[in-house]
């Protein structure tokens, strides 16, 4: 299953951003092949999948139950590997703590390998094994309580999760203004749940969105956005240098938030920010907690690549290449304010977090 | 009195926040009463009333050095004030103490004046009377109405004034400099005489020292004997030296009242300041290690110590045999850090740790004596000693602090021989897991930063930056190394050897090349001498300017340090602590013989040498720490200071 996972042509296609791709992107007629067989869950071969578990006492597959949860677009990948990672606990056969942590190890590494391009999944499983670590460290029940608390605590966080969106759409209203102009990029559900709420509360604002290429995510964005009643105006990426004095302040989600306080995201957030602080516009990112990992790159070349096939139209010749990255990293300098579900943090702050966390 | 010129007040006037140094017109008599009326021939200063009530009755004065004040008193002195004289004798019917000798208007107008020039200011917001030496007025004979001058002309140096030591006074200063108690003021009107800069120097001494001797217990007296003969009494009374140390640091600290010393503790204390001649004479008195200062010292660093090198090894290796109360293994690493032959952070660190290992493996408890405190107090008396071979460094600080810690929670149920094997074996266990392992730790992290066909420069010499070069190497990455050095030690050359023999790539430069060749560079990585809590990285000098030439052209700076050595002190620059080394060196260049310009530097009065041992280089410049937490931004490293704890951190 492994070798398989991502993409049958190129085995470095992110299935993160094919998956986002096929929840957000807008699916035209010439892509569907692509896009139909990009986003084709890993058949769920009984036989493949038992094979590469075999360390597991059951023939489940953690893989088949996340790739399960991942294809419903309401819930964040981070949520689906918790949930996964809760059946692997219900589906156990162990019958100490030990063991169970062990395979619990096991699934959260073959997760990890499986799409070594998504952070919040790697961010996540990484949160539950240490929730599960810590509790049964202190643990002195039984062990059918502490594993039903366990299983408790993953559908837990599926809510929480659910709730940090609300959270962080309340603690960003403060930061939205009558009359403001706001620029957002990608589609991010935290983001959109912002401004739904701003919408709600009668608030008067306009977006810009961008067109996201090769995505093109922005236009779902701006047609869920034009539902709502927003003036949207649509720019092209190149655009946002010429539209950025005329905006009050910038919205991004996050597809990870690393160590040094930066986000990475898609691919054009960086320029965006470039473009806000050198005139002075305030960059704010939207993230839940959960997606806070351990990571610390130091330029754009230092994460893991991923990447997504771009679609230019036109046959490219083979000789041109094609920079198919699908995400870029942008330091914590040109950020102002991380709004999480923790509260509204600077960027030094998750150092912060990840500390008290992690250490 | 006189009525309209001072009428009676009832709040006592503080310290006056301006002085004057050096040059000023004394033309405009100074406007005595704060809150009366207005002089019209009144010189222009700062409104009085704004000024005082502006400050804080308990402005605690820094120390000053002697000799600017009695600059001010001499050219104060020159200019007599007609009214001042007329103020004078009419404030002084009532309110001449027994004391002094008349001395004429002048004295006490030029203090006023002092006080009541506020306009004049040197920038900083020193108090006159801080640095006045007590005058010892009688205040007692001076109250009520008497208009409330300046506490400053209340600290003019008087001869023969009686020596009234006020205990009002905030003792910080052992010097008893502060004579900025309001209640001094009182004392404004009378006579001083008029004495010469050195007889009011000499005068301050002996007053001072006068002072010292009916406040001390007699430990001062036993300290203040020469370090030689002071031997055998120092054999006798061993807890009292830690008693002067722990005074010692009491004064040290530039101004903190008596009841924080209970916070001393908390309080990370501040280093002794050299250019306050009467604290350096008397740690001078205790000292172990003779030491002569330097000549032809710079002005900025007048505030470090700096002694003239070469002299003190061959005296304290005569000493060795004499050495009681100092235990030979201490005395023997002091040597050595003297003589330069153990150098660097962590080996000095080591060494010190591994000598108290020995010399409380070698203990034994005085009868009648608690095992904590004795130890403690010897402990501090060989850390007196090692900071007079050689200031100590951050990380020695912390691993004494964690010592000290581990003696004090030891329990008291332990005996003599428990305590001192569990003692040994948290010293092991410190150097095993925040030294050696921190360091393995730390390669772990970051060589995960190193990938095929970077170019990493380094600076210097620094373990952890070599083992994580030799790491890389080892597991196969393709990269190449630039070693950055600098003069006089030179210290990178000895890293370019382990380098080269172990089959790296190098390329070995001076820092003047260090722009020419960050163009080709990708990744910088740098030791540390300790961090602090606004993520200032102290280290070798010449660090911070590699920083900022990789930061100007965007390369990552990765600075590699364990977390042991992280400190709760914030630095702003390089001036303010640092540590000055011998600065023949700099005249010197090894086998270049024809290089002798500067032969006979210290004879030319203009020229200065300056060889400074750290600088401090700024968070921006910094892209990550790497430490045994892991990878952190330099924005966390207060967190890990608080998280851990000071004691947390190192166990």
């Amino acid at each position: 299953m492994e070798t398989e996972a991502p993409s049958m042509e190129n085995p470095k296609i992110s299935a993160y951003y094919q998956t986002r791709l096929a929840h957000f992107g807008v699916v035209s007629t010439e892509w569907l092949a692509q896009a139909q067989s990009a986003t084709n869950p890993n058949p769920p071969l009984p036989s493949s999948s038992t094979n590469s578990h075999t360390d597991k006492d059951t023939n489940f597959s953690v893989i088949d139950e996340f790739n399960r949860w991942r294809n419903h677009p309401d819930l964040a990948e981070a949520v689906a590997a918790i949930r996964a990672l809760a059946a692997v606990i219900s589906a156990s056969k162990a019958s100490t703590m030990m063991q169970l942590e062990i395979e619990l190890k096991n699934a959260s590494d073959t997760l990890k390998a499986w799409d070594t391009t998504s952070i919040s999944l790697t961010a996540a499983s990484d949160l539950f094994m240490r929730y599960v670590t810590r509790t049964s460290a202190l643990e002195f029940e039984d062990f059918n309580s502490a594993k039903a608390r366990l299983i408790e605590r993953a559908d837990k966080f599926g809510e929480i999760s659910y709730k940090a969106r609300k959270i962080i759409g309340m603690l960003s209203q403060d930061f939205i203004f009558d009359g403001c102009t706001i620029l957002v990029h990608g589609f991010s559900r935290v983001v959109f749940e912002v401004l739904k709420l701003a919408a709600h509360n009668k608030k008067r604002f306009r977006v810009f969105c961008t067109e996201g290429r090769p995505d093109r995510t922005g236009l779902r964005l701006s047609n869920d956005l034009a539902k709502l009643d927003v003036p949207v105006k649509l720019v092209i990426d190149s655009a946002v240098a010429y539209t950025m004095d005329e905006v009050d302040l910038v919205l991004v989600g996050a597809d990870g938030v690393v160590e040094s306080g930066g986000i990475i995201n898609m691919m054009g957030t960086y320029q965006i920010a470039l473009v806000a602080k050198s005139m002075n516009k305030p960059v704010y990112v939207a993230a839940e907690s959960y997606k806070f990992a351990r990571h610390y790159p130091l330029d754009q070349k230092d994460l893991a690549p991923a990447l997504r096939p771009v679609d230019f139209g036109v046959p490219i010749p083979s000789k041109v290449e094609v920079e198919c990255s699908a995400r870029d990293y942008t330091p914590p300098q040109y950020l102002t304010l991380l709004f999480t579900d923790l509260g509204v943090l600077t960027p030094s702050v998750v150092s912060d977090e990840l500390i008290q966390l992690y250490l | 009195m006189d009525p309209p010129r001072r009428p009676p007040r009832t709040i006592i006037d503080p310290v006056p926040k301006f002085r004057q140094v050096g040059f000023f017109t004394p033309s405009a008599p100074p406007d005595r009463s704060q809150s009366g009326p207005p002089d019209p021939t009144h010189s222009p200063p700062l409104p009085e009333t704004s000024a005082a009530a502006s400050l804080s009755p308990v402005m605690i004065p820094p120390p000053r050095h002697l000799s600017d004040n009695l600059l001010i008193h001499r050219s104060a002195a020159m200019v007599p004030s007609p009214r001042r004289a007329e103020s004078i004798s009419v404030g002084g019917n009532g309110s001449y103490s027994d004391a002094a000798p008349v001395s004429p208007a002048p004295s006490s107008s030029y203090s006023s004046r002092l006080g009541g020039e506020r306009g004049f200011f040197d920038g900083k917001e020193k108090i006159v009377a801080s640095s006045f030496p007590r005058g010892g007025f009688d205040l007692t004979a001076l109250k009520g109405n008497v208009v409330v001058k300046e506490s400053a002309l209340t600290t003019v140096s008087v001869v023969n004034d009686s020596l009234v030591i006020h205990e009002k006074e905030k003792p910080h200063k052992g010097g008893g400099s502060a004579g900025e108690m309001k209640d001094q003021s009182n004392s404004s009107k009378q006579q001083k005489p008029k004495l010469t800069k050195a007889e009011r120097r000499e005068l301050q001494e002996a007053q001072r020292a006068a002072k010292a001797a009916a406040k001390g217990e007699g430990n001062k007296a036993s300290a203040t004997a020469t370090s030689a003969n002071a031997r055998p009494a120092k054999a006798v009374k061993p807890a009292q030296k830690s008693d002067n140390a722990s005074v010692a640091a009491t004064e040290k600290k530039g101004g903190d009242f008596p009841h924080e010393k209970d916070r001393k503790k908390d309080v990370p204390q501040p280093r002794l300041q050299y250019d306050d001649k009467s604290r350096v004479e008397k740690a001078k008195r205790r000292s172990v290690v003779k030491q002569t200062e330097a000549r032809n010292r710079v002005e900025l660093f007048r505030h470090l110590p700096q002694y003239e090198h070469g002299s003190q090894l061959p005296d304290l290796e005569a000493k060795f045999f004499d050495l009681y109360p100092m235990h030979p293994a201490v005395y023997k690493v002091g040597l050595q850090y003297i003589s330069g032959d153990i150098s660097g952070g962590n080996d000095r660190c080591i060494a010190m740790l591994q000598a108290f290992q020995e010399a409380i493996k070698d203990y034994k408890v005085p009868p009648e004596k608690s095992l904590g405190r004795d130890l403690t107090a010897k402990i501090g008396s060989y850390v007196s000693f090692l900071i007079e071979c050689r200031p100590l460094s951050i990380s020695m600080g912390n691993a004494i602090r964690f010592l000290k810690s581990q003696i004090a929670k030891l329990p008291l149920t332990l005996s003599e021989s428990e305590a001192k094997t569990s003692l040994q074996a948290d010293i092991e266990r410190f150097i095993s897991e925040k030294i050696v392992l921190a360091n393995k730790v730390i390669v772990k992290h970051a060589v995960t930063k190193i990938r095929d066909g970077d170019v990493l420069l380094t600076y210097g010499s620094s373990l952890a930056v070599e083992m994580i070069l030799l790491h890389a190497h080892e597991l196969g990455k393709q990269f190449r190394v630039v070693i950055v050095d600098s003069r006089p030690k030179l210290r990178g050359q000895q890293l370019l050897r382990r380098l080269v023999e172990k089959g790296l790539n190098c390329t070995y430069t001076h820092i003047n090349g260090v722009s020419y060749i960050m163009h080709e560079v990708s990744r910088v990585f740098l030791g540390a001498e300790s961090i602090l809590s606004n993520g200032t990285v102290y280290s070798r000098v010449g660090t911070a300017s590699v920083a900022m030439v990789a930061h100007a052209a965007r390369v990552p700076v990765i600075v590699c340090c364990e977390a042991y050595k992280f400190h709760e002190r914030v630095q702003l620059d390089s001036i303010c602590s640092n540590e000055l080394g011998d600065p023949e060196v700099i005249s010197n260049v090894p086998g270049r013989m024809d290089v002798n310009h500067l032969n006979g530097w210290a004879d030319i009065e203009n020229l200065q040498l300056l060889n400074l041992i750290y600088d401090a280089m700024p968070s921006d410049y910094v892209s990550m720490i790497v430490t045994d937490y892991g990878m952190v931004p330099p924005t966390s490293v207060p967190v890990i200071v608080r998280e851990y704890g000071r004691e947390q951190v190192w166990i």
